[in-house]
Parts: C-alpha cells; sequence; structure tokens
C-alpha cells in the first residue's frame, strides 16, 4: 500500500515539475502561463491536473494511515525519543495545500478565462481544479481575480517555504538519496576498512580509529544520516529489535540526525566532540547487532547500517569499552586462536573420534602432505563436541564425492570474521594473516567449507584466496551430476524446513543450492518459513556473539523455532553450525523438544547418501549421525 | 622446642571449625605435640570461647582488650609478636583474616610462610614437608621449609578432619597483659551485611548448581534448601536463565561466570561443553542426574542416578539433622 | 597520587591445561601461554581509575627477566604511566619473601603513596602484598574491593569477608591492598593498543641499584622451596554411588565433609 501510494507521489510530482516550475515563471514574466497552446500542451495541462489531484488525495490517504491506521513499524518506543509524526503530518499538509493552490489557480484562471469569454481552456473533468471550478460558478469576476492572485501566492510561497524546509524534514531524503543511493555500497558480505586510503602498519600509528564522535563517521554514513525516511522497514525486519534488545537500526539514524541538526546548526557554531557512545547510543545497543543485514536489505534508500555499527564498535575497542563477556573470548583468541581457550594443538582432534577414525583419515596439510583442496573447519567446528559432528559428517561426504581435501590442523586458526566485526581490527589481521600464510603454504587451489562465517570471511575479508565454496555448493554440483544420490527419507511423515542462515544466504546470495539438494533427497517434504531466503530471520548469532550477553526479552532462535512450527515443520535444516547451536537451544527453552529436532544439511545428506561401500547397510549404522544420540544438551 | 600454637578464629562466642581441625594439624606435624591455642577478643564472648576451647586444647592463651573486640588482623599482629615466642610454629585458617594476618605475621617473626596447605607430611628433622596447590587446584606440589626458628602455616579450612575427641581439660592463661600499645595504621569502621541479591558465585567455594532437571521454577526452592543447609549458593545452568528460574548473574557457563569452588553439586545438569568450560580449578564435582548417560558423570567425582526432585530433599534434611 | 601496582606474568589457567611434564617433576611448560595475573590486572585498573579521578601517576613493576617486560607492556598499554622491570641472576629462584624484599627495596627508592598488589597470583600464595607491607612498616589491607580517597592522607576501603560481607575499614597513607577480583570492570587492551606500546623503552633495575644485599634474596635465601608437583591419583569418570537412596546420601555427606562442602 505504501509503495503505490509513494510512486503515485513520485509520479505525480515527475509529471507536475514543468508545470510548477511555469507557473513560478509566470510571477516574473507574462505568458509562460501554458507550456504551449498546441495540443501537447493542452493534453498536458489537463494531465497535471489529474496529477495534483491525484498527489493531492494521496496526501490524504497518507495522512489518514500514519494518523488512524498507525502501521506498527512507525512506532516509537519512548525509550528510543520522540516521533516525528510531527513533522511528517506538517510536510503532508504542506504538499496538499501545494497541490490545492494549484488546482485553485487552475481553476480560478478558466472560471476568470471563461467569464470574459475565453472559453478554448478547460479543466480535467473530475479533477480537483475541475470541481474547485465547479464551486467558483456562483462568484462575481472580482472574486474570482483575488482567488486567482491568492492561490498563485499561496502556491509561490509554499513552494518556496518547502523548498526551504526540505532539509529540516524528512523530506530531504528526495535529494539526499540520489547522492546516497547512487554512492551506496553494492558489495555484500564486506567491511569498510577501518580509514579509506589507510594501509594495515599505517593503522598503528593512527591516534584513534573508530567511530567516537560525529565527525568520525564518514561522508556517506552523514549523508545516509540526511536520507532516512525514517519510514521504519529496518526496525521492523531487525530481529534484535522483535526480541527486545535495546538495537533499533532506524533510530541509529534519526538519534543521529537528531544530533547533527541540534549540534550543527545553520547558524551558529558547530558544537562538536561529544562521544556517540553513552550520550544518544547506550554500549548494549551497539553490541546488540549481529550483523545479519535485515536492515540493510529493507532500506528502500539502500541505508548502510553494519559498517556505522563495526566503526561505532571499533571506536569502543579502541578505548578499551569492551563487555567483560567478550574481553574473555578475544583474550583466548589472541592467544590460542580459538575462542574457547583451547590448545592449538587439539584443533585437529575431531578427526581422531574412535568410529570416525576407523573409517575415514583426514589429511593434515602440514607441509609433508599436500591436498588440492583445503576444508577450513573454523573453531566452532573443531572444538565444540557437539559441532564436531558436523565436521565428521562433511568429511565423510567430501571423501565421499572423491574430493582430495585435507585440513589445517594446528596452523588453522579462527577465521577472524566476528573478530573483525566486533571492532578488533588489528587482532582479526593478525589471525588473517596467519591463516593466510598458512592457506599459502599449503598449496590448495581451492577451499571448502561448512562455516558461513568462514566462508563470508575468506570470501570478502581475506585477499588473495584460492577460491571459495560453501559445502552446499559443491554437494548441490553433485546431486546435479547424479554423483550423489540419496536414499529415501525414513519417517515420511516429518516436515523439513530449511533455514537460511545470514552468511550463506542473505550476504552471499547462496539459497537455491541448499534448497535444491534437500528436493533431491525422496520422500522429503519440505515447506517454506514466511521469512526465508533474504527475508530469513537471524537465529541470534555466531562467532563472538555466542559470548556476549544481551538484554533480551526473549531469543531468536525460539521466534525461528516457533515460526518453523507455524510453517508446520518439525524438522529444521541449518546449515551453520552457529544456527545450529542457536537452533537446538531454542527447540529446549521454547518447550519444543521432542516435536522439533535441527539436523545440519551435510549431517543429513550424511545420513540418506547412498554409497558404494562394501558394507552398506552396517556402515550407514555406524554412520548414524551422531546428533541422534542423547548427548549434551546447551548449557 | 619450638611451641606449636593454633590461632582460634571465633564468632559470636563460638570457635570455628578451624579450631578443631588445626589441632589434628598440628598433630600431623608432630604426632606427639599439644598445641596452645591462642585467642584474642574482648569480653563475655571471648571468655565463652576460651572455656568451650579447654575442651580440646590444653593450654588456652588468652589475650583480652577491647581494642581487640573487632578481629583486626594489623593490631593482632602487633599482639602476636609481642605474647608469641620467636621460634613458635603458628597454624592459622586460610581464610580472609589468615590472609591479612599471615604473611607480615612470618616476615616480623621472621620465620617461613607456608599459605594455603592441604596437606601436612611431616617432618624430618627440622624440616617440615607440606602439600599445596596451585593454578586454582589443577596441580599439587610439596614444599619444604626449616622449622627451626619457627613458621607460620596457614592452613585450609576442611583439609584436616577433626581428630576423634580427646578430651584436654585446659587452662585459661591470661596473656593480655603483655600485650603494649595498641594503636596502627588501620582501624575497622563498620561491616556491611550482604544484600540477598548479591552472590558472587565466582567466589563460592561451595556451589549447589542447578540445571533443566528440576523442570520448573518453584522446584528451585529445592536446590535453595540444600544450598542454605551446607553453607552454599545457588548457580546454574543457561537454560535456567533462559527460562528465567534465576538470574544471569548465577549462571555458570563460557557465557555466564567462571567459578573456582571447592565443591561443586551439579544437578540436573546434563554437562555440556558450554556449562563445564564455566567451572575451573577441579573441584570435588558431585553428579546427580537422572540420566545414567550424561555427559556430567564422565567429569564429576561422585555420580549418583537419582531424580534431583526427591534426591535433593533428602539430602538436605539428613544434612540438617547433623 | 603516585601509585606503584606490583604485576606478575603467570600461566594462564583459562587457557592451558596445567598437566605434569614427562620427567614428573614440574609442570609441561612447552605450550602454555601467559598473561597477567587476573589479580594484578584489577589492581592496575583500580590504579587508573582512582589516578583519573585524583590525577597522579601509575608506574606498575614486576620481578623477573626479559619475558617478563610483556605484562608490563600490556599494562602500559591499558593506560599506566610507567613501566620497570627489577631484573638480576641473583633474584632467580626466589621465594614469596625473597620477592616482597626486592619490591620493597625498589618502592624505598621512590616515592609512592599506594601501592598494590593483587590478592594472590596464580602459582603464588596471597603471601606478597602482606609481606611487602610489613617489611616496610606500612599498614596493610587485604581482599580490597573498594577504595574511597579520603582528605588528610587516608583512604576509607571495604575488605571482602565471608558471605559477600563488607568490612570497612580506614587506613593511612602510604599503605599496601591486595585487590580482590572483581573491584571493578578492566577496561579491554586491544592489540593494536599494545602494537603501541611495543618500543615505549622499560628501565631495569638489579641487585645493586636497589642496594639489595644478594644473600637475602634468590634460591639460596628461599625459605619456603618447592620439591616437586604433581597430581594426587584420580579415578575415572565418576565414583558411581549404587546402593539405595539413604546410603547414597549417607556417602555422600561423609564425602562432602571431607571435602570441605558442608559448613
Amino acid at each position: 500500500m505504501a509503495g503505490i501510494v509513494h510512486i503515485l507521489i513520485f509520479a505525480g510530482f515527475i509529471v507536475l515539475a514543468v508545470h510548477t516550475f511555469s507557473l513560478l515563471g509566470l510571477g516574473t514574466a507574462a505568458g509562460t502561463d501554458s507550456v504551449s497552446s498546441a495540443a501537447i500542451g493542452r493534453t498536458y495541462d489537463l494531465v497535471t491536473n489529474y496529477a495534483a489531484t491525484v498527489v493531492f488525495l494521496c496526501m490524504i490517504v497518507a495522512a489518514v494511515r500514519r494518523l488512524v491506521f498507525k502501521p506498527a513499524r512507525y512506532a516509537v518506543p519512548p525509550r528510543y525519543g520522540k516521533a516525528h509524526t510531527a513533522d511528517a503530518i506538517f510536510l503532508l499538509a504542506l504538499i496538499a495545500v501545494l497541490m490545492f493552490a494549484e488546482s485553485l489557480f487552475e481553476a480560478s484562471k478558466v472560471a476568470y478565462l471563461a467569464r470574459h469569454g475565453h472559453t478554448a481552456q478547460s479543466l480535467a473533468t473530475l479533477s480537483l481544479p475541475w470541481l474547485l471550478g465547479k464551486s467558483l460558478v456562483s462568484l462575481s469576476p472580482q472574486t474570482v481575480w483575488n482567488l486567482y492572485l491568492t492561490s498563485y501566492l499561496i502556491q509561490a510561497l509554499t513552494f518556496y517555504f518547502l523548498l526551504c524546509y526540505r532539509p529540516f524534514g524528512i523530506q530531504f531524503h528526495v535529494e539526499t538519496s540520489l547522492f546516497g543511493v547512487y554512492f551506496a555500497k553494492l558489495d555484500r558480505g564486506t567491511v569498510k576498512p577501518v580509514k579509506w586510503g589507510l594501509t594495515p602498519d599505517q593503522i598503528d600509528q593512527v591516534k584513534s580509529i573508530g567511530v567516537k564522535t560525529f565527525t568520525d563517521f564518514t561522508w556517506k554514513h552523514m549523508l545516509d544520516f540526511y536520507s532516512c525516511a525514517d519510514c521504519g522497514r529496518c526496525s521492523d525486519k531487525c530481529p534484535a529489535n522483535a526480541v527486545g534488545r535495546p538495537l533499533s537500526p532506524r533510530f541509529l539514524t534519526t538519534k543521529a540526525r537528531d544530533y547533527c541538526f541540534q549540534h550543527y546548526p545553520v547558524f551558529g557554531k558547530a558544537q562538536n566532540g561529544q562521544p556517540l557512545i553513552g550520550t544518544i547510543y547506550s554500549d548494549d545497543e551497539i553490541w546488540s547487532c549481529t550483523t545479519c543485514g535485515a536492515c540493510e536489505e529493507e532500506c528502500p534508500l539502500l541505508i548502510e547500517y553494519i559498517d556505522k555499527i563495526v566503526d561505532l564498535r571499533r571506536g569502543m575497542v579502541d578505548d578499551g569499552n569492551v563487555p567483560k563477556s567478550l574481553q574473555k573470548p578475544l583474550k583466548a583468541l589472541k592467544s590460542r586462536g580459538n575462542p574457547y581457550g583451547k590448545m592449538e594443538k587439539k584443533r585437529a582432534e575431531w578427526t581422531k573420534e574412535k568410529d570416525f577414525q576407523n573409517a575415514y583419515e583426514v589429511k593434515v596439510l602440514d607441509g609433508s602432505t599436500r591436498a588440492d583442496t583445503l576444508f577450513f573447519v573454523d573453531s566452532i567446528t573443531s572444538y565444540d563436541d557437539r559441532m564436531q559432528a558436523i565436521g565428521r559428517a562433511t568429511a565423510r561426504v567430501l571423501a565421499d564425492v572423491g574430493e582430495n581435501f585435507g585440513i589445517l590442523g594446528a596452523a588453522e586458526k579462527d577465521s577472524g570474521h566476528e573478530v573483525r566485526r566486533f571492532g578488533e581490527e588489528t587482532l582479526f589481521m593478525a589471525l588473517r594473516d596467519q591463516n593466510l600464510e598458512a592457506i599459502r603454504e599449503s598449496g590448495v587451489t581451492r577451499i571448502v567449507t561448512a562455516d558461513p562465517h568462514a566462508y563470508n570471511a575468506l570470501r570478502h575479508d581475506y585477499l588473495d584466496v584460492p577460491s571459495v565454496e560453501h559445502v552446499s555448493q559443491v554437494i548441490a554440483r553433485c546431486v546435479r551430476t547424479g554423483q550423489i544420490k540419496f536414499d529415501p527419507v525414513a519417517n515420511t511423515s516429518d516436515v523439513y524446513t530449511y533455514h537460511d542462515p545470514c552468511y550463506l544466504g542473505r550476504h552471499n546470495e547462496i539459497y537455491e543450492e541448499p534448497r535444491a539438494v534437500l528436493d533431491a533427497i525422496p520422500g522429503l517434504k519440505r515447506v517454506e518459513m514466511k521469512r526465508s531466503r533474504d527475508r530469513s530471520f537471524c537465529c541470534g548469532g555466531g562467532g563472538l556473539m555466542l559470548f556476549y550477553e544481551p538484554k533480551e526479552e526473549q531469543r531468536m532462535g525460539v521466534v525461528r523455532a516457533k515460526m518453523a512450527a507455524e510453517a508446520g515443520a518439525n524438522v529444521i535444516v541449518t546449515a551453520c553450525p552457529f544456527c545450529m547451536v542457536n537452533m537446538e537451544d531454542a527447540i529446549k527453552v521454547a518447550g519444543l523438544e521432542g516435536k522439533m529436532t535441527a539436523i545440519d544439511l551435510v549431517e543429513l545428506v550424511d545420513r540418506q547418501m547412498l554409497r558404494r561401500r562394501a558394507e552398506q547397510p552396517a556402515a550407514s549404522a555406524a554412520l548414524a549421525p551422531e546428533s541422534d544420540c542423547a548427548r549434551s544438551s546447551l548449557a | 622446642m619450638a611451641g606449636i600454637f593454633v590461632y582460634i578464629v571465633h564468632k559470636g562466642g563460638v570457635p570455628d571449625d578451624s579450631a578443631a581441625e588445626l589441632v589434628a594439624a598440628a598433630k600431623a606435624i608432630d604426632a606427639s605435640a599439644f598445641p596452645a591455642a591462642v585467642v584474642t577478643g574482648s569480653g563475655a564472648e571471648l571468655d565463652s570461647v576460651c572455656d568451650s576451647l579447654c575442651g580440646s586444647y590444653r593450654e588456652v592463651w588468652k589475650i583480652a582488650n577491647e581494642a581487640l573486640a573487632y578481629p583486626n588482623a594489623e593490631l593482632i599482629r602487633k599482639v602476636l609478636v609481642a605474647v608469641l615466642p620467636q621460634d613458635a610454629i603458628v597454624l592459622v585458617p586460610h581464610q580472609h583474616f589468615g590472609v591479612d594476618l599471615s604473611p607480615g605475621l612470618s616476615v616480623k617473626l621472621n620465620s617461613p610462610f607456608v599459605s594455603d596447605a592441604v596437606g601436612i607430611e611431616g617432618r624430618d628433622g627440622n624440616i617440615l614437608k607440606l602439600v599445596r596447590q596451585e593454578f586454582g587446584g589443577q596441580i599439587s606440589a610439596h614444599v619444604h621449609c626449616d622449622v627451626s626458628w619457627g613458621a607460620v602455616i596457614n592452613v585450609r579450612p576442611g583439609a584436616f578432619k577433626p581428630l576423634e575427641a580427646q578430651p584436654a581439660n585446659g587452662n585459661v592463661l591470661d596473656k593480655s597483659s603483655q600485650v603494649g600499645a595498641l594503636n596502627c595504621g588501620r582501624r575497622y569502621l563498620q561491616t556491611i551485611a550482604a544484600e540477598a541479591g548479591d552472590v558472587d558465585i565466582s567466589k563460592e567455594p561451595v556451589l549447589v548448581s542447578v540445571g533443566r532437571g528440576f523442570q520448573e521454577k518453584d522446584n528451585i526452592a529445592i536446590a535453595q534448601e540444600l544450598a542454605d543447609a551446607m553453607g552454599a549458593a545457588v548457580s546454574c545452568s543457561r537454560p535456567v536463565v533462559d527460562a528465567k528460574w534465576l538470574e544471569k548473574s548465577r549462571q555458570v557457563g563460557s557465557s555466564g561466570q567462571t567459578v573456582k569452588p571447592k565443591v561443586y553439586m551439579a544437578c540436573g545438569i546434563s554437562g555440556s561443553f558450554q556449562h563445564l568450560a564455566g567451572i575451573k580449578g577441579n573441584p570435588f564435582m558431585v553428579a546427580i542426574n537422572k540420566n545414567p548417560k550424561a555427559p556430567i558423570f564422565q567429569v564429576a567425582d561422585v555420580g549418583i542416578v537419582d531424580d534431583v526432585l526427591e534426591f535433593l530433599p533428602a539430602l538436605t534434611e539428613k544434612i540438617r539433622e547433623r | 597520587m603516585e601509585i606503584l601496582v606490583c604485576v606478575r606474568r603467570v600461566p594462564d589457567t583459562a587457557e592451558n591445561e596445567i598437566q605434569l611434564n614427562s620427567a614428573g617433576k614440574d609442570i609441561e611448560r612447552d605450550d602454555l601461554v601467559y598473561s597477567i595475573n587476573e589479580w594484578d590486572n584489577y589492581a592496575v585498573e583500580e590504579a587508573l581509575q582512582i589516578v583519573a579521578r585524583v590525577g597522579g601517576n601509575v608506574t606498575v613493576v614486576t620481578v623477573g627477566g626479559e619475558d617478563d617486560e610483556e605484562v608490563l607492556r600490556r599494562e602500559m598499554a591499558m593506560g599506566a604511566n610507567h613501566g620497570v622491570l627489577l631484573t638480576d641472576a641473583a633474584f632467580e629462584g626466589s621465594d614469596g619473601r625473597g620477592i616482597a624484599a626486592i619490591l620493597a627495596a625498589f618502592v624505598k627508592k621512590g616515592k609512592y603513596d599506594l601501592a598494590l598488589t593483587g590478592v594472590q597470583a596464580e602459582d603464588g600464595g596471597a603471601q606478597v602484598g602482606g609481606m611487602l607491607a610489613a617489611l616496610l612498616d606500612y599498614p596493610f589491607a587485604s581482599l580490597v574491593n573498594a577504595i574511597e580517597i579520603l582528605d588528610g592522607g587516608k583512604l576509607k576501603i571495604c575488605r571482602e569477608i565471608e558471605g559477600g560481607n563488607k568490612e570497612m575499614n580506614e587506613i593511612d597513607l602510604p599503605c599496601v591492598l591486595s585487590i580482590q577480583t572483581g573491584i571493578n570492570e578492566p577496561r579491554y587492551v586491544g592489540m593494536r593498543g599494545i602494537r603501541q606500546v611495543a618500543s615505549v623503552p622499560i628501565p631495569t633495575y638489579g641487585a645493586s641499584d636497589l642496594g639489595l644485599n644478594v644473600d637475602t634474596v634468590g634460591a639460596t635465601a628461599a625459605k619456603v622451596k618447592r620439591e616437586d608437583y604433581f597430581v594426587p591419583p584420580l579415578g575415572k569418570g565418576a565414583e558411581m554411588l549404587r546402593g539405595n537412596r539413604e546410603d547414597n546420601i549417607d556417602k555422600l555427606i561423609e564425602m562432602l565433609r571431607a571435602k570441605g562442602g558442608l559448613k
């Protein structure tokens, strides 16, 4: 609805543009009151009548919508500040007045001319000017003339007032969005450098990094603050906002804009230099973001949020303002290369599980052993005993499709994906450089990973790496070529739904491959949740977010699990170890234990894959996914 | 021959458990020794303590002074230096008072100081061999020191079991007059009691930890009763916090608190990686869980397969009966 | 206020698995990661917060060798104004008393209003602070979890005693305090900050600089010596109590009492 109204208003303005300017010209030079007396001019005049009518009606619809129906996404909870409804209504009123004045001008002009015998001009039937014209019939020519002049003045004054007022209201997005959209960030999954134009070694010499005061924002980000139309779509879709965390993206922008208006007045000195954290933003507000990207996906003006949050976090880290819950894993990452503080030499222990080791040997690329493909495991899959099952399933599948692969083992460090997005750029670079060296030394030509966060890091944050694929892409390809075939599902009453991980889906646009894999399994019933693909709802976040203690009313995972139940599913298929952590946890907390399960895509493939092995029946029993055992519950 | 002295911690006219435990510690140093008790304080409370000590100590050195009504380690240190023989072996419980008193005392008495001893292996001539722990209890160490000129030893509470009652029929020796001027650079003001919500589980030595096995919020009270009976605090695993049965400050785990207790009762907790990551220092862990396959049984010291909702009340009652 | 904080570099308990080495007498040191002793870090943060309120300088000092400089640098990245390394071959093998003597000699060389230590170190005995105070004849308080500056060269401090209760004391300056964890929330020290102080000079002092008699420090002077490390025998997995409920309870109570789990 809002979209249609907006398009109509936009189209109306475009149509009216020439007409409006010609009216203004009329004030200075006579004879410019109509575009041309030719047929095209006449047609244009009629069209403008309708355009003015449509815009006028849209103003009424918009006002009614805002004041009476009050769509939820406009709402401003008190803790975020004040609503700008008055501003919005004022603007709607101004435009309505402008349309009315123009229409009255046209109507009175035609009426006056008609009184004096010129009936050539007419108004479009049933348009606003036409309706107004009808009411002018009984008035004296002098009154009509006065109305003609008055309406002109009103039109001119309103127009110029609107022109000057535009930068102070949400109307400004009309102008700034031209530049905002032109300069918008198009690449997904990346994070802006600490400072454009600075090399990594120069970063150490800069006195302060990140955004601490308003002027630390880039010019593009400041432009974004002006470009926001305050529509609320971002906050509406933000999962952090949905669960009651202090974050609401819309208000990140509007609070910054209000700050800007307050401290950088048109007349008077700029009062800058105030820290933003602690005044307009709270620590928790900034730490609450899972960088899922739903806000950026929704924003009609392509306003960037993730980069701003990362910059704010960089500022906080630089100041030492990091919550205790995050200091522990960051310290562990620095000394041990993983957030759990576990020893590096145990990073490959997951390959030593007894049953697994008897059937499969995973190569460790330590210089003497080589392989074409690197299976980048990353920290959670290496150390968390539930996720190690995903690692083993991945290794089995890769081996069974004939991949010549190996792992880095102890030489692998955390990909650093969240480290970077939580603002610790220097630590991220250290982890990245160590991994890059290990990757280079291994001589691999290709990388496969089952961890979307690692995938995103390798694709976008790391420079000069061999091509990276997510395991779902590998499997989808093998399914297409017929290399992988599946057993039918054992329990045909199960209903499966695929949960798009943020870093596989939205940030990297891999939506179809996992679905293609699921659909290739005979007998598997699959449904889509209400929010899927690029509108997927974040599970709660991964990496360092698992350590952060947010203040929230419920968990994102619980909301997602309920969505799955609503869609009629009893099995949630994930393709990310962090989604798995959050969903398994959520199933318990939501009280759905026994009624719903979660399984990783690779685990499912591993379970259903038809294997040409001598001991097939026994093998498929031995390879039953470890997630079925009554093992660790999340604490 | 060095005399062994036990510094007595007391409250409300009653000696602390360490008074009995340290007799056993003294016997471990020297089986034939009869340690003397040293008590400071003031008024009727002090007298009451001395009287009860006569049942287990042959000699009770009483030092009474108004200034000592509240145990201020800075003052008491001066008192002990004045009253004790230079080559005394002094045993003190390793707790908030002992930690305050003993290091400085050892310097003033010019004696070796052994902190937080968990075991005493015996004496070989003048060399005393003891056991300590390091790294939050992950590893033990044998240490020794020469006690010919005395020693100050802080002993971990609970490390020694009190010996079977050996009635001593002791006398109280009043040493109050031997004390000189009592002033020092630190003055006690007052004690502020902790508020109910102020429990810091990371400092608690004994924890009763609840997990999802408790099934509903009202059942947490069962754990609280056990904790009260044990002198412990209640902690929990993450699902309990998520279900809002307990506050976040009670959560043990990688995204909760790290705790270093001596004793950890894991009740209805399955023992996930994230939860166990919050427990350091190798405590004595008791696991009670209905599921015999719960991973917690692999890491606990003692395991009981039972329903926590029934086991805990029974345990609480038995503890109360003691 | 001039504040001196005595810090120590220790193997990190959270990130290491402390185990016996193959020889059986010492811990396995090959794969250890070290960091600042947690209590000392709280002490430095407290010092920084005090100086932010009332002005002054924070100096961090440690006794050790080249390897120990890294914790000094980390605390300087955190905000400490000066770092000092007390190093000498004669210091090696010092016990707690020896370390305290070395630190006392350093304190006497300067003019510090307040000296802070952590309550204990991961591999220590919760002793250096108290010994340092006694050697200097300064008043001492341990387990401090709140500090308030009063007028007239005094502090109001809170000690953490049993049950979470708070013992309030007044103490004269100069004094020594041992700081308990939880007194504040230490700020984060980013890798960037540490890189920025990587080349700041750290002065070193040896025995002769401090006017120390080498007979009072080092291995020979140590009064308490560690003979070995060992691991008390452990069972495999939990000892399962398989009796009926009553018997289990009785057995459990006995075990709890032995382990100090009952009040």
